[in-house]
């Protein structure tokens, strides 16, 4: 099993006292696509954080097993989550504006996360970039290479992102709601690419996201989260037919095209369900 | 292309403008000085007829605008105007003081920034820690402890009491008139000249004066350092250097520092200007034969040419240093064009 979550609990600690985010979170993953949807603030992007032992600070984090690949996430060291980081598992982030470093070419940030880990002089880790570059699609790769993140239109960034996190051929790829910050008709681009690459290299792929009809397209497995509980898992193709109130209740308050309505209903959350 | 060279004239415009105001408010003040500059050349009791005589040599017997065109036209020659005082040009006292204020203020800015640096980036990423508080201790006493008492208190311990440090002043007088003043600055020429022993000495006079200028600029220099890191190190792309599988070092030195280097270029402008402006009160306690005593004693004495040269220099420094730190802004931010 490349991920094995078991009861894992993300606290923040405040002068009120502790509060949980994620109250007991289990969820395991192989060499699949598992989607992850939920409302905000229902603790995904903390989940995804804590398998690569990324939390902020102040993050208290319990779990009775978090593992990757059979390695212990919460006892590991720094260094040896470094072989993990970047090397066996990717982290796409939500927004290329941000999440790339402004102040260096798009070209050495590709070829830095190659050289990392594959070793090799400046030059190689250049050429290796730039064949990346061309994988993920981009036209002109050498033009780009040279170019600076604010130069790239979000697409093109969130193109970069991959080919950074594909870089060192990694197992898994974390993806936390790579295509929102994007417009719709980049987005289902950038999803193909994504879906294109993790097949062809057998990947694990972890996809966080708002999306339920994008999520049951895509993904083999979903888990719907809602204040930091995994409520239901599903087969992403049953997502759309799902029993459980709170999934329908999402389900239900999207907007749709075919049958348009003057106003979206209100979810409705059962305190039930935060038991 | 025609872009910079239109940005480029509208700053060459501004600096002219800058320098032209810098000008006029100088010499306004020179002149409505309650103090007599003929008096303080001829003193208090001279015949009448003397005085006139040396006010219309002075010039000063013309209205003030004639006075300003006529001060102008020297300028434009680089002509300063003579000293009274040294009985010398003034380009000239310029010239041999201004070196010994550049020699402490670059040797002190370097200190400061290669301890202040590494400093503020460490404060920086051990936010809230006993590490942080320390730093912003010391910082704090080196911020407000004026520079005249720790320059006084240093004198007292170190050569007063422990008698480890040479007394005032840029170099002991058996090496007075011994080394030539190729660049004025007197840790170059006495290695051009070959003579380490003058080397060492010279070196000893500037610790004192150069570790105190130091701390100062350090402490302002850490503690922007570490406001600008705290910043960066909040950016997604440092989650992402990480989740790349980057050392600790490498994201905080290759990723973070990288985006403050722009801002900090800034600071140390400002910082380095404010040493070589700045150092007056330092070079007073210190007997340091630069510019801000050339200032001070000039001052002192209504003499008015040098004041208003050594203000113009203070200036065209500033306005200099401003210069090069937005080009280095457009060099360093690829997002600035
Ligand atoms: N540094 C922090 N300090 C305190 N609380 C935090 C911190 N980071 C996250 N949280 C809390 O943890 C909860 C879960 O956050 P998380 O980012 O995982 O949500 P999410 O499901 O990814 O939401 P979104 O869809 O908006 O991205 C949120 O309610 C948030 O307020
Ligand atoms: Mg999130």
């Amino acid at each position: 099993m490349l991920v094995e979550i078991k009861n894992l609990r993300i606290g923040f600690e405040s002068r009120t006292g502790l509060t949980e985010a994620v109250r007991g979170v289990s969820l395991t993953l192989g060499t699949e696509k598992l989607g992850i949807v939920g409302e905000s603030g229902s603790g995904k992007s903390l989940t995804a954080r804590a398998l690569m032992k990324l939390l902020p600070k102040q993050a208290r984090i319990a779990a009775d097993t978090l593992a990757f690949d059979g390695i212990d996430i919460l006892t590991a060291d720094e260094r040896r989550m470094r072989q993990i980081r970047g090397r066996r598992a990717g982290f796409i982030l939500q927004d290329p504006k941000y999440s790339l470093n402004p102040v260096k070419t798009i070209g050495s940030q590709v070829a830095e996360a190659w050289r990392t880990h594959k070793g090799g002089s400046r030059r190689e880790a250049m050429e290796a970039a730039i064949a990346l570059l061309e994988q993920v699609k981009i036209r002109d790769p050498r033009a780009v290479a040279t170019s600076y993140p604010h130069e790239v239109s979000g697409g093109m960034g969130q193109r970069v992102m991959i080919a950074m996190m594909l870089a060192p051929d990694p197992e898994l790829l974390i993806a936390d709601e790579p295509t929102s910050a994007l417009d719709a008709t980049v987005q289902a681009e950038i999803l193909r690419l994504i879906e294109e690459l993790v097949s062809e290299r057998g990947m694990g792929l972890l996809l966080i996201s708002h999306d339920l009809p994008l999520v049951s397209h895509f993904c083999d497995r979903v888990a719907v989260m809602y204040a930091g509980r995994v409520m239901e898992e599903l087969k992403a193709s049953e997502l759309l037919s799902a029993r459980h109130p709170y999934t329908k209740g999402l389900i239900d308050c999207m907007p749709s095209l075919s049958h348009p309505r003057a106003r979206l209903p209100v979810l409705t959350r059962d305190p039930e369900w935060l038991a | 292309m025609t872009r910079r060279i239109k940005s480029f004239s509208a700053m060459l415009g501004s600096v002219i403008l800058t320098l032209l105001g810098l000008t006029v408010i100088t010499f306004l003040i020179g002149r409505v000085m309650p103090v007599d500059p003929v008096i303080a050349a001829v003193g208090d009791n001279a015949p009448e007829d003397v005085i006139v005589r040396v006010r219309a040599e002075m010039g000063l017997d013309q209205p003030l605008p004639v006075q300003f065109l006529h001060y102008l036209g020297q300028l434009a020659h680089g002509d300063l105007g003579m000293s009274v005082l040294t009985k010398n040009p003034v380009t000239q006292d310029i010239a041999r003081v201004f070196p010994a204020t550049f020699e402490l203020a670059t040797a002190a800015l370097l200190l400061a920034a290669l301890i202040g640096i590494p400093l503020g980036v460490w404060a920086a990423v051990r936010q809230g820690s006993l590490t942080d508080q320390a730093i912003r201790v010391v910082c704090l006493a080196g911020h407000s402890v004026p520079v005249f008492m720790l320059a006084l208190i240093s004198l007292l311990v170190f050569y007063s009491a422990l008698g480890i440090a040479p007394g005032p002043g840029r170099q002991d007088i058996i090496y007075d008139g011994m080394i030539d003043p190729v660049t004025g600055i007197l840790t170059i020429d006495t290695l051009l000249a070959g003579d380490l022993d003058a080397f060492r000495d010279a070196l000893a006079h500037m610790a004192q004066p150069v570790v105190i200028l130091a701390y100062f600029s350090m402490a302002y220099i850490a503690r922007m350092t570490r406001a600008f890191m705290i910043d960066a190190l909040k950016g997604e792309f440092v989650i992402t250097a990480r989740a790349k599988g980057l050392s600790l070092s490498t994201v905080i030195w290759g990723h973070a520092f990288p985006t403050v280097a722009v801002q900090l270029v800034t600071v140390l402008a400002l910082t380095y200007a404010g040493l070589l402006e700045g150092a007056v009160v330092t070079e007073t306690v210190f007997s340091w034969p630069g510019i801000g005593q050339y200032l001070t004693a000039s001052l002192m004495n209504a003499d008015m040419n040098p004041v208003i040269g050594a203000t113009l220099l203070i200036g065209i420094i500033y306005v200099g240093l401003n210069l090069v730190a937005d080009l280095l802004y457009r060099l360093l931010d690829p997002r600035v064009q």
